[in-house]
This record gives C-alpha cells, sequence and structure tokens, in this order.
C-alpha cells in the first residue's frame, strides 16, 4: 500500500517542500519586520556548501553530533550572510532590491558558495552523513500515514514545529503583535516604544538563520553530495511562497508541499518508466511560480490579504 | 505658592494681582509644572530649531503652543517626549530635573504625544493598536479577548464609545484621534501632547475633543495642545506660549487676560495679520454666471460612485466654498473641472463653453485654472526650477516658443517678474523642491493665477502652510475674486471657507448635501451636513 503512486509522490513532495517551508517562514518573519530579502538563494547555498563541509570534515564520533554541528554552522552562517543585509538596509538605509542581489550574486552559483565548493573540495566525494529517518513511536510501517508522518527526518518534525510556533508568535503574543506594527507602520510602532531597528534586526537574522538550515537540508538530505547551484532556484520559490502565501504561515506550508509534489513528478514519473522530456518537468514549479503570483497579485488582493504596508522601505525616525 | 495662600484668607480682591504675579513667576511654575524645559536648544543641519527655549505646563491646565511652521513647537514637544535629544538645556518632569532617552521613557513618566498624522497601524484593529508596545499586564502572551475587554473597560471609563474590534483603517478621522486618545488614557498619561489635533475634524469632532481635553485638565492632568488655529486656542486653553523662529517670544494667561485671536497672531508674527476676507467683495448682482455644472455623475473603477449627481453654479467674482470631511470625492470632483477626471455623466460649461470629460487642453483653453492639493505632485514638478514649472502650462504661447522651441529668455523674464510681483523668495533657477510650503503655494498660484483666468479651482489651498503665508495666498485670491475671476475653493478647514466664501456647497459621500450662504451661516448645520446629516430637501429647495 505505501508504494503507491500517490504515496511515493507525497513523501517526496514533503521532502523537497521542507526546505522550502524552514526558508519560506523565516522570510515571512523578516518581511512581516518590512525587510525584503531577496538574497535567500544565496544564503542557502552558502548554508549548503558551508553544512555539507562540516559534515565531511568530522569523520570521528557519532553521526548525529557531525549532522548537528553541519547544521548548526549553516544557520550560524545564514545569520553572518543575512549580518551584510540587515547593516546595508536598516543601519545605511540601502535600497532593499538591490542590496539583495548584490548579496545573491556575491553568495550565489557563481560566487561564494561555487568557491568555497571548490575550495573544499566538495563535490569529490559523497556524503558521509544522511539525516537519518525518526520511525516515530513504531508506527512508521502505518498504511499512508505511516511514511508520511511517522518516518520523517528532524528537519521535516522542526518545519512542522516552526509554522505552528510562527503561527502562535505572530498572532497570541505581544512580540508578534509588535513585529506586525513595524511592519505595517514603523513610525507608529516606534511613537509607541517598539524598538524598530532591533526587531528588524532580529527577524531578519533569524531568517538568514532558518535559509542556511534550509540549504544545509539540501546537502545533508536530498542529494547528500555537493553540486554547484544545489538548490537550483528553491530560494525563489520561497520568496514566492511568501506572497501566495499572503504572508501566513499555514499557507507556506500547503504551498511548500505543492510545490514539493510538483518538483518531485518529474523524478517520479521518471523512475516509473514514463517517457517525457524531463525539461518540461523541472520547469514545472517555476511556471506553477509564476502562474501562482499573478493569480494571487490580481484577483485576490481585495480581500485583506495584502503584504505588510512597510515591505522594503527604510524606516526612519 | 505661598501669595495665592495668603490671597485666599484676606479674600480681597485687591491682593488677586499679586497672586497672579507669584503664580506667574518661572520659578514657581517650574515647582508646580507636569512637563518643563529650560534653556532647551536643538539644531538640525543648517537651521536651528529650538533656540534657549523655556517651556512649562502646569498640572490641570490646557496650554496652548503657538507658532508659525519651522517655529520650532514640533521639535521641541519631540524632544519632551524623547524623539529627540536636545542638545543643550534640561528637561523637568514634576519639576524634578530628568532625561527622556526614549519614546518608552516619556511614557514611564506619564508623558504622551499624539502626532499631528497619528501614530497608528491601519490593518490592526483598535484595542491591537491601544496596547501596542504597552499592556497593563506586563505579560509575553497576547490574549486579544482579554486585550480588548480591557480596552472595551477603559473606553467605558472616559465615555468614549468606540468597538476595540473594529479594524482601525476603516476609522473616520475623528473616530481615530479617540483611539489615540484612548492610547494615551489607557496608558495613564498624565501630560497630553497634541500636535494640530483639530485640521482633520468636523466642528461637532473638535467639540467632542474640547470637552474631553477640558475634563482631563479638571482632573488635573496637563494637556499641551499645539495650533495655529487662534480661535480656538483663545477658546479651549488656559494658558498659552508663543514661538517665533525657534525663540520663546511671548505667554499669556488667558483665564486672566481676554486675548483675541488677533492678538494671538501679533505675537506669532510680530506685526499685525489680516486673515479676514476684505469686506468689499467682487460680487456684483447681476454679475454672469461662469461655472455651471449639471448632473455630474461619476463611478470609480469598483463601480461605486464617486460623485452623485453634482448641480450647481458660480458666477462672476464669487467664491463657492466646498466644504467636507477629505475624502469625500473633492477631489473627484475638483479633477472633473481641471480635466483630469473621466466623468460619467453630466455636463460642465465654462462661460457656455461645455468641457470635456478628461481633456485636460479644453479646460485649460476655457480659462479654468487649477490648484490641486498635493501641490508638489499634480501640481508642481519639484525637480525642476521655478522657471520651468512657471511656463509648464504657458510654453505653447507664442510669446514662450518659437515652434518646438522654447525661447528660454523669454520664459526666464517672466519668470522674475513673477517672482517680484508674488514676492517669492527663491531665484528662478532653483529647484521647487527646496522651496518653503508657502513659496511653492506661491509658485504655484503665480502660475495659475497670471493667466487671468476665468474660472480658479483651488484645494486646500492654505494647508502646512504658516500665518503670513496664509494671508498672502488669501489676498491672491480674494484679489482674484474682485478682478471678476469665480472661484471653487475646496478646503477641509470650515474656518477658512467660512472666512472667504461667498456661498458654502458642503459635500458628503460626492453627493453635495446642500449650499448655504456664508453670511449667517450656522457652523452646527454645516457640520451635520459634512457627516451626511443634514436635510438635503430643505437646502436644495433653499438652493
Amino acid at each position: 500500500m505505501n508504494d503507491l503512486l500517490v504515496v511515493t509522490l507525497l513523501a517526496s513532495g514533503i521532502l523537497y517542500g521542507t526546505p522550502l517551508i524552514i526558508a519560506g517562514i523565516g522570510e515571512l518573519l523578516a518581511e512581516r519586520s518590512g525587510v525584503l530579502n531577496l538574497s535567500v538563494e544565496g544564503i542557502m547555498l552558502m548554508g549548503a556548501a558551508t553544512a555539507f563541509w562540516t559534515s565531511q570534515s568530522i569523520t570521528e564520533g557519532p553521526s548525529w553530533l557531525a549532522l548537528t554541528a553541519a547544521i548548526l554552522v549553516g544557520a550560524f552562517v545564514g545569520i553572518l550572510v543575512a549580518l551584510i543585509l540587515t547593516f546595508s538596509v536598516i543601519t545605511m538605509r540601502a535600497n532593499q532590491v538591490v542590496s539583495g542581489l548584490a548579496l545573491l550574486i556575491f553568495c550565489g552559483p557563481l560566487g561564494l558558495s561555487n568557491y568555497l565548493g571548490t575550495v573544499g573540495n566538495l563535490a569529490s566525494s559523497t556524503g558521509q552523513h544522511r539525516l537519518p529517518k525518526l520511525d516515530l513511536f513504531g508506527l512508521g510501517d502505518l498504511a499512508v500515514v505511516g511514511p508520511l508522518i511517522f518516518n520523517q527526518d528532524v528537519l521535516v518534525y522542526f518545519s512542522w514545529i516552526l509554522t505552528i510556533g510562527a503561527g502562535f508568535y505572530l498572532t497570541k503574543t505581544r512580540a508578534g503583535l509588535h513585529l506586525r506594527a513595524v511592519g505595517e507602520e514603523p513610525n507608529a510602532a516606534d511613537a509607541m516604544g517598539v524598538n524598530v531597528v532591533a526587531y528588524r534586526y532580529f527577524h531578519t537574522l533569524l531568517g538568514g538563520a532558518l535559509a542556511g538550515v534550509a540549504g544545509a537540508y539540501y546537502s545533508l538530505s536530498i542529494s547528500v553530495n555537493w553540486v554547484n547551484n544545489i538548490t537550483a532556484g528553491a530560494g525563489w520559490i520561497a520568496i514566492a511562497l511568501v506572497i501566495l502565501a499572503f504572508w501566513r504561515p499555514l499557507f507556506v506550508v500547503i504551498g511548500a508541499y505543492l510545490f514539493g509534489v510538483v518538483t518531485s513528478l518529474g523524478f517520479t514519473l521518471q523512475a516509473l518508466g514514463f517517457k517525457l522530456p524531463a525539461e518540461l518537468f523541472s520547469s514545472l514549479p517555476y511556471l506553477l511560480t509564476l502562474f501562482a503570483v499573478i493569480l494571487a497579485s490580481g484577483r485576490l488582493s481585495k480581500f485583506n490579504l495584502k503584504a505588510p504596508a512597510a515591505l522594503g522601505l527604510p524606516f526612519r525616525r | 505658592m505661598l501669595g495665592v495662600i495668603s490671597c485666599m484668607k484676606t479674600g480681597r480682591k485687591s491682593e488677586l494681582p499679586n497672586a497672579e504675579l507669584a503664580l506667574e513667576d518661572p520659578e514657581v511654575r517650574l515647582r508646580n509644572s507636569a512637563l518643563a524645559a529650560r534653556g532647551i536648544t536643538k539644531a538640525f543641519p543648517g537651521v536651528v530649531a529650538n533656540d534657549r527655549v523655556d517651556f512649562e505646563v502646569l498640572k490641570g491646565e490646557v496650554h496652548a503652543l503657538l507658532g508659525e511652521n519651522g517655529s520650532g513647537k514640533t521639535t521641541l514637544c519631540k524632544i519632551l517626549t524623547g524623539f529627540h535629544q536636545p542638545d543643550e538645556g534640561q528637561i523637568y518632569a514634576n519639576g524634578k530635573p530628568t532625561r527622556f532617552p526614549t519614546p518608552a521613557s516619556a511614557f514611564e513618566a506619564g508623558i504622551f504625544m499624539v502626532h499631528q498624522n497619528f501614530s497608528l497601524v491601519g490593518p490592526l484593529s483598535v484595542a491591537e493598536n491601544v496596547v501596542l508596545g504597552w499592556t497593563q499586564t506586563r505579560n509575553w502572551r497576547f490574549d486579544k479577548r482579554k486585550v480588548e475587554e480591557q480596552v472595551f473597560a477603559a473606553a467605558k471609563k472616559f465615555d468614549m464609545s468606540i468597538d476595540p474590534r473594529a479594524t482601525v483603517s476603516t476609522l473616520s478621522v475623528g473616530e481615530k484621534q479617540k483611539v489615540e486618545l484612548l492610547k494615551a488614557l489607557y496608558r495613564g498619561a498624565k501630560t497630553l501632547i497634541l500636535d494640530e489635533p483639530t485640521t482633520v475634524l468636523t466642528p461637532q469632532e473638535a467639540k467632542q475633543l474640547f470637552a474631553s481635553l477640558r475634563r482631563m485638565a479638571e482632573e488635573g492632568e496637563a494637556v499641551i495642545f499645539i495650533s495655529h488655529k487662534l480661535d480656538e486656542v483663545s477658546e479651549v486653553c488656559d494658558h498659552v506660549s508663543v514661538l517665533n523662529q525657534g525663540r520663546p517670544a511671548g505667554m499669556a494667561n488667558l483665564r486672566e487676560q481676554r486675548v483675541d485671536a488677533q492678538s494671538l497672531a501679533k505675537l506669532m508674527v510680530g506685526r499685525d495679520i489680516h486673515l479676514r476676507r476684505k469686506e468689499t467683495t467682487g460680487l456684483k448682482p447681476d454679475a454672469g454666471i461662469v461655472l455651471e455644472i449639471r448632473n455630474l455623475n461619476s463611478v470609480d473603477s469598483n463601480g461605486s460612485a464617486k460623485l452623485k449627481n453634482i448641480s450647481l453654479t458660480v458666477r462672476e467674482g464669487e467664491i463657492l466654498g466646498i466644504a467636507g470631511i477629505a475624502g469625500n470625492g473633492q477631489r473627484a470632483f475638483a479633477e472633473a473641472i481641471a480635466g483630469l477626471h473621466l466623468y460619467g455623466g453630466g455636463e460642465i460649461r465654462v462661460k457656455g463653453a461645455a468641457l470635456s470629460s478628461g481633456n485636460v487642453r479644453r479646460s485649460i483653453e476655457a480659462g479654468v485654472a487649477y490648484v490641486p492639493q498635493d501641490r508638489l505632485g499634480t501640481g508642481l514638478a519639484p525637480g525642476m526650477t521655478i522657471s520651468e514649472n512657471i511656463s509648464l502650462k504657458s510654453y505653447r504661447s507664442v510669446t514662450h516658443s518659437v515652434g518646438p522651441i522654447l525661447r528660454k529668455k523669454a520664459i526666464r523674464d517672466d519668470t522674475c517678474r513673477l517672482l517680484a510681483e508674488f514676492d517669492i523668495k527663491g531665484q528662478e533657477s532653483s529647484l521647487v523642491r527646496q522651496l518653503s510650503g508657502g513659496n511653492a503655494q506661491k509658485v504655484l498660484l503665480a502660475r495659475e493665477l497670471t493667466s487671468d483666468p476665468n474660472l480658479i479651482v483651488v484645494a486646500t489651498p492654505t494647508r502646512g502652510l504658516d500665518v503670513s503665508a496664509t494671508e498672502t495666498v488669501r489676498d491672491l485670491l480674494a484679489q482674484a475674486a474682485v478682478r471678476g475671476a469665480a472661484i471653487v475653493l475646496i478646503s477641509e478647514d470650515l474656518g477658512e471657507i467660512l472666512d472667504l466664501a461667498d456661498r458654502i456647497a458642503v459635500i458628503c459621500a460626492g453627493e453635495i448635501q446642500g449650499i448655504v450662504d456664508a453670511e449667517g451661516a450656522e457652523i452646527d448645520a454645516i457640520g451635520m451636513m459634512m457627516l451626511g446629516k443634514g436635510s438635503k430637501e430643505n437646502d436644495s429647495a433653499a438652493a
């Protein structure tokens, strides 16, 4: 029963969707504070490269220790890269689009992440550590829900907790209320004694850390090796997802799994022997992105589902 | 204080002056003050906003802070509330020296400022806005239900009817102001600073606000009231301090002295000011009709009506005031006449010539001058020079161009003449962006008025201008009327309309609620019509 096409598709949808959720929630928090981080893709690549390097360097000791270290390094590098952006757009009030794109090119497949891959000779060997599937409560063999819900790796569960946590944070905590106010009317929030600069720094750096972890997921779970441009545009899809999800965490998950399924559709069908051009399937997620963004910006914007009003704008008292 | 007590004991009237003198002594005032400043100096690049300013507000006092634009009122208040740090000088709270490094630290001391353009977050609810940055219970959780109950209770306590669940962006301006006041009261503010609170209110809303302020003062709280509406100041305030170019220019105790608007204006500007329209209007009984509008209708892209069945006429030399709360179709109405707005149905004629919908050139040729509300967007091109802006409308005329080539010299000469004539402080080559609001408005008026128009449509012509620039602009409009132009004056400032207009049309939700003569007009009736509650039948019959 668990070999059914649907189950296989959904399982790989979860696999490809997980980094989208983690990076997407991170981007959502940054955007809710008013900072548009266009360098997510670059941060993910940096996270993927450094996490893989770390996991390859640790040859002794238990595997979980190496993986934990790798994920933490990915997150830390994500914070470091995002720090460049925050200093530029929050402290120096530079244009967010230009800064984000410049940082993306700096870190991207033609930049630092590729350099790290070359210097570290990362592409020469396959990974020695892969995130293990956890068989929760021994229910992994249950029909359908077993492989989907009870037999996933730790970052899948983390992405679920992260989503629920982000939703709770935004609507049920004072800090979440302040975050929403900072993204909508930073001057009003400032007048009410909310530290706008601190909120923007914190959430953009948090978004950077999450993008780093999302990148690490590629080299520790999806591929378990390093090739240049390993994320192949997933960072952009994460940004599009935030728009499609109307800046709501729960919608990010739905969208991410939809994209995950579409991404894996090509591989799955090919594995089953369908003869269809691979290019068609690999272009599907991006076509879907385009389609969904058009849909979201037009008809649906009538409802109170708009971007944070101060998104992309520098704050000046 | 001793003087006051002794006077109370003896109860003899002759003692009063002494007692008052004692109260006016700066040292005594400082000791009794809720909030005070001594020797505050604050410089921004290129300008000294505050220069050794002394100021204090006593407990239980409504204290007006008067001054022209750029006189440093707002800067002073921002220093008093921790938004800016003074370069020099000392702040006192309850008579004791203190410092406010952040706005939050001023809240702690019970000082709250309501900013001119409100500090509200539109997409959030009333309750969420009220508790933003501060809740009664210092808890990391945000329990929406509980907060709504708290805010409702607070509103009830202060006699305010407001729904804590309403989204702020859907509220009227008056209601938004209530939310701001509620924020202050919820935080237990002891000193409240209001920056030009009434500019956008209807007369009724303003009255309610004044009642709330008086009540707060009676409860021993201090209120600082920034305004340039002089009538209001003499009506609601106990004490007035005047700033002029960053320096304290005088103060008066309004409870003791009757000070009228005229003398307040003199304190502010340092000379006599005539804000009222000159008695000689240009209106002749046999004046011909200039503007005639019949059944003007317009719908916006959503299909809801922007303008509903507007019919009116304006004669030579007449000023018709269009009163109403902002956003009730005034812009569409003005732009329909100027040819910027495509309207669905109806007819607009200027001196008999029909205008066509959305045709600016036709309107200009019919002699329509338009002074829009956003003078630096629709009115002027801020990145271009004064002379380029002046020639924007006349570049087609033979004096200013030969075929496609502009006659730069002629344009420059004309501009220099206008700069002198309209007393504009600036060079013909200076960018409009660099001008003050008053000078930019004068450039716009210079361009629009020199074409000797038949009809002038002006929207909020004195918004943001200081007293002397306001005087000039009003004079220019009155003179244009005397010369025989018909003027449509759109303004949110009812006082301005009452001062200038011959007749007043009140607009609400795109509909003319009624047209009344300015002379003997009842403010309350106009206020009701502004809210759409006027009896249309009666007024349209009268008009």
